[in-house]
């Protein structure tokens, strides 16, 4: 191609300052037209912030920002667009109710005679659609169609509006691993249309598959760009951590004790009214990771909330360590020794407009030390919390700050440090890793296993094989809101546990009726 | 090490100290902008400006009674703001401030009057009654929010009109001292509040001082504080953490109507000596919105932003009469007040691009 070489974007000498931190630190950035350009960096290393800046809802403090050669003082998003930006956030901005057409054109809607064209909009996107193989129903309501589709819906947003340059955020994180392939095959159709794409990510995996270059932040300095093809996986997380990291974790052999989590015949509604558990029996031992694994909306969530007394089960029993626990309340559930990482933390797990001391003790707030009667006790509280901090190496300022000013990787350590700190029998860990950088997933995944090997039972549930695999003791697979088998994990291989995922292991599949 | 410290404590002391600045500014600005539109409409209609804030200012700081009639007109605008903010912290809109006060108004004047006790049981039993109606009057509204999921605002707007009838039916029929005037017969002497001697203002003041504090105490140092704020910021959160939503939401909105409900005890006990037939609300409640988000639904802004309500309305009157403008301009400014601090969003924008167009120095930021 012809302008491979030419520059679709260079920003030079970016800087961005926050209250105490140098988010960007003079980065400079240059993206070729028609390539994929990976954006790679812990949480919280300034790959975002960067972006911000560059789609007008930063202001950086210092630099420069080309586009197609041209200086442009990028100070809306407005301006950002109407150079050809487009951006798809992590978290998806659409109006569920809406369908996917009005969706894509809202902002920029086809009128006749002042109402909008339904039909030309329709067309519209599906001529889109099908130019970049998008594959998307224009009549389809968002609320009803999957996140895979939601985020090419986004996609399509952006390419409405013009854009030749496409920014990524994470675009991974919420997807199933089919759902990402296709994904791939669609960045690189984009591309062989002309278009240029910035894909910030912290799975080096997916670096390697998809990119082009790749840009290296740590942070809020570049450490390097590279060819993709010239740099090995280590090699990157050697540059994105400062330091080797063990993918692989270590652990040594399990010493299953007493059974201390039994389910039995779980029954449970989702959001929707339908069945989401059907039957779901499992058990968990003192000292072992038990792993749910399983494709996304196969119960895993409605598991975890009526674990921890989120929602009401239907019929079936929970039994911890031998007593009945059905229905309890969270707060009763919490007390007889049960921890949870959410999988949706800033959702569930934080209130993100508390301060990180106030989120520290969440769930303990009314216990000694924090509290006796109803009176709060600060200066014992401040004193544990920054214990706390100082254990889990959570990179803050001081315990004073916002909830939401943290990283994700910090936010989800102070769920880590709150939950592990009670001393549980049983940890329910959801997704615990779900969208924090390599180096905090390596804390994460150590930190678990320590509890293991306290003694502690502990079930996972992730979407994430990877995970499932490195950490678990036993596997079970949930399908359609029920355990189709349990492996043990010297006996699960990534092709068995795909097939089960895929509900091979199921009576139907296996065979037809009984 | 002990000199890094100081130095990081000092820093600490000093971004808070700017914090406060800043959380004061809006306010500030606000009741600035809307004393300048309001004289711009005097000027409009012909009127002095300048003669009409001196009257204002001397209607409230002029003499010492002036000053005496502020701190009463101020009085229950404490207790409704700080309804509405209590409220307010954990989520909810409490409109029902009108209704929680005229219930406990009657309930209060009829513990007054029906029953004969020394003054130390018979001021806390009135004061009671007033919050346990309010309270009952509010948490219903709480409760329909918690269990059915109909909203506050709804509930409390129709429960203001069963309030407004009710005590009207009350008032002018059983509880009501036969006679021409349709009003409950006086309370005894046991529970009227002390006064200032020459003056309306009286004990209740007092209290609705103290109760600022106790809500500040409330919020901010114990578990149920802790519980109504996290449910008021991130229900899901709280959840998760072991809180219930729906006791909180119901034991917010119990505490939020007796607060409006002591306004209307204190009206009785301090000021009324008995409760008057109602024609329509008296505004209270409303206004307590107002006072509310004028101050930043914290306790101590809601003391200052009644007194400076309170201010007002006690300026109109003599503004009416001695400077001859109409007190409507009054409800311009109060409305404008309103208005700037709501459109608070707006400043925060044009502050941002005025520093950015002296190249992003920003004294908060260093």
């Amino acid at each position: 191609m012809a302008g491979k070489n030419e520059l679709a974007l260079d920003l030079r000498k970016i800087t961005k300052e926050f209250p105490g931190v140098l988010a960007n630190d003079s980065v400079d950035f240059q993206l070729k037209k028609g390539e994929i350009h990976a954006l790679l960096g812990e949480n919280g290393a300034g790959k975002t912030t960067l972006m911000k800046c560059l789609y007008g809802l930063y202001q950086p403090d210092a630099g420069e920002i080309y586009i197609n050669g041209e200086k442009v003082d990028v100070t809306s998003p407005n301006i950002a667009i109407e150079h050809g930006i487009g951006m798809v956030h992590q978290h998806f901005m659409l109006v569920p109710p809406f369908t996917v057409a009005e969706n894509i054109v809202l902002g920029s809607e086809p009128r006749r005679r002042g109402m909008l064209d339904e039909k030309r909009a329709i067309e519209d996107v599906e001529r889109l659609s099908e130019r970049y193989g998008l594959n998307v129903d224009p009549r389809a309501r968002v609320q009803d169609i999957s996140v895979g589709m939601q985020q090419r819906v986004e996609i399509l947003k952006a390419l409405y509006r013009g854009a030749d340059i496409l920014i990524l955020d994470e675009p991974t994180a919420v997807l199933t691993p089919q759902e990402v392939e296709e994904l791939i095959e669609i960045m690189k159709s984009l591309t062989e249309e002309g278009k240029s794409i910035i894909f910030i990510t912290h799975k080096l995996k997916e670096v390697k598959a998809i990119s082009d270059r790749v840009t290296v932040i740590r942070r809020g300095r570049v450490i390097d760009t590279v060819s993709t093809d010239s740099a090995t996986t280590s090699d990157l997380a050697r540059m994105m951590v400062g330091r080797e990291v063990v993918l692989r974790v270590e652990k040594g052999p399990a010493h299953p004790g007493e059974v201390i989590l039994e389910v039995e015949n779980l029954k449970a509604k989702n959001d929707r009214g339908l069945l989401a558990l059907n039957g779901t029996t499992f058990s968990v031992r003192r000292g072992e990771i038990l792993g749910i694994a399983g494709v996304d909306g196969n119960g895993q969530s409605e598991l975890t909330e009526v674990l921890t007394g989120l929602r009401e089960l239907e019929e079936g029993r929970i039994l911890f360590k031998g007593k009945d626990i059905t229905n309890f309340s969270t707060r009763d559930i919490i007390e007889t020794g049960v921890s949870y990482i959410p999988e949706d933390r800033q959702h569930r797990g934080l209130v993100l407009d508390f301060t990180l001391y106030e989120n520290l003790i969440m769930g303990n707030h009314y216990q000694p030390p924090y509290a006796r009667g109803i009176k709060m006790n600060y200066n014992k509280i401040r004193k544990e919390v920054r214990r706390l901090i100082k254990e889990f190496d959570i990179r803050t300022p001081n315990e004073d700050v916002l909830a939401k000013s943290l990283s994700g990787g910090n936010q989800q350590k102070v769920i880590l440090a709150r939950e592990f700190d009670r001393d549980p029998d049983l940890l329910i860990a959801a997704q615990p890793t779900r969208g924090v950088d390599v180096g905090a997933i390596e804390f994460i995944h150590k930190r678990i296993i320590e509890q293991r090997d306290a003694g502690k039972a502990v079930l996972l549930i992730s979407l994430e094989l990877d995970e499932i695999l490195s950490l678990s003791d036993r596997i079970a697979v949930i399908y359609e809101g029920e355990i189709v088998d349990i492996l043990d994990r010297k006996e699960a291989t990534e092709e068995k546990l795909g097939l089960l995922m895929a509900g091979a292991g199921t009576r139907r599949a296996m065979g037809g009726g009984a | 090490m002990d000199r890094d410290k100081t130095i990081a404590e000092e820093r600490k002391g000093q971004q808070s100290f700017l914090n406060y600045i800043s959380v004061l500014l809006m306010p500030v600005i606000a009741v600035i902008f809307g004393l300048l539109i309001g004289a711009i409409f005097m000027k409009l209609i012909g009127k002095n400006p300048l003669q009409a804030y001196q009257v204002l200012w001397n209607s409230s700081f002029g003499s010492l009674r002036g000053f005496y009639e502020t701190l009463v007109n101020t009085t229950p605008l404490i207790f409704t703001g700080l309804a509405v903010a209590f409220a307010f912290r954990c989520g909810l809109f409490n409109i029902g401030g009108d209704g929680q006060f005229l219930i406990a108004y009657t309930a209060t004047a009829w513990v007054g009057y029906v029953i004969s006790l020394p003054w130390f049981i018979h001021i806390p039993l009135a004061l009671l009654a007033g919050i346990i109606l309010g309270g009952v009057w509010g948490g219903f509204a709480g409760y329909l929010k918690a269990t059915l999921g109909v909203h506050e605002v709804i509930t409390t707007i129709m429960m203001n009109y069963i309030s407004l009838y009710f005590t009207g039916y009350l008032i002018g029929g059983p509880l009501m001292k036969p006679g021409a005037l349709p009003a409950t017969p006086k309370i005894l002497e046991s529970a009227r509040l002390w006064r200032v001697p020459h003056s309306r203002l009286n004990l209740g003041f007092m209290i609705a001082l103290i109760a600022a504090a106790l809500i500040y105490y409330l919020l901010w140092k114990t578990t149920i504080g802790y519980e109504v704020r996290a449910v008021g910021l991130n229900p899901d959160g709280a959840e998760y953490g072991g809180i219930s939503v729906a006791r909180n939401m119901v034991l917010a909105m119990f505490i939020s109507g007796a607060l409006a409900g002591l306004a209307g005890s204190v009206q009785v006990m301090g000021l009324e000596y008995r409760a008057y037939q109602p024609f329509g609300f008296i505004g209270y409640g409303f206004t307590g919105i107002a006072v509310a988000l004028l101050g930043k639904n914290h306790p101590g802004g809601v003391v200052l932003s009644a007194l400076l309500f309170g201010i007002l309305s006690r300026g109109a009157m003599q503004m009416q009469s001695l400077a001859g403008v109409p007190k409507e301009v009054i409800e311009i400014i109060q409305a404008i007040i309103i208005f700037f601090v709501a459109a608070e969003y707006m400043f925060t924008l044009i502050a941002r691009k005025i520093k950015r167009r002296r190249g992003g120095i920003s004294l908060v930021n260093q």
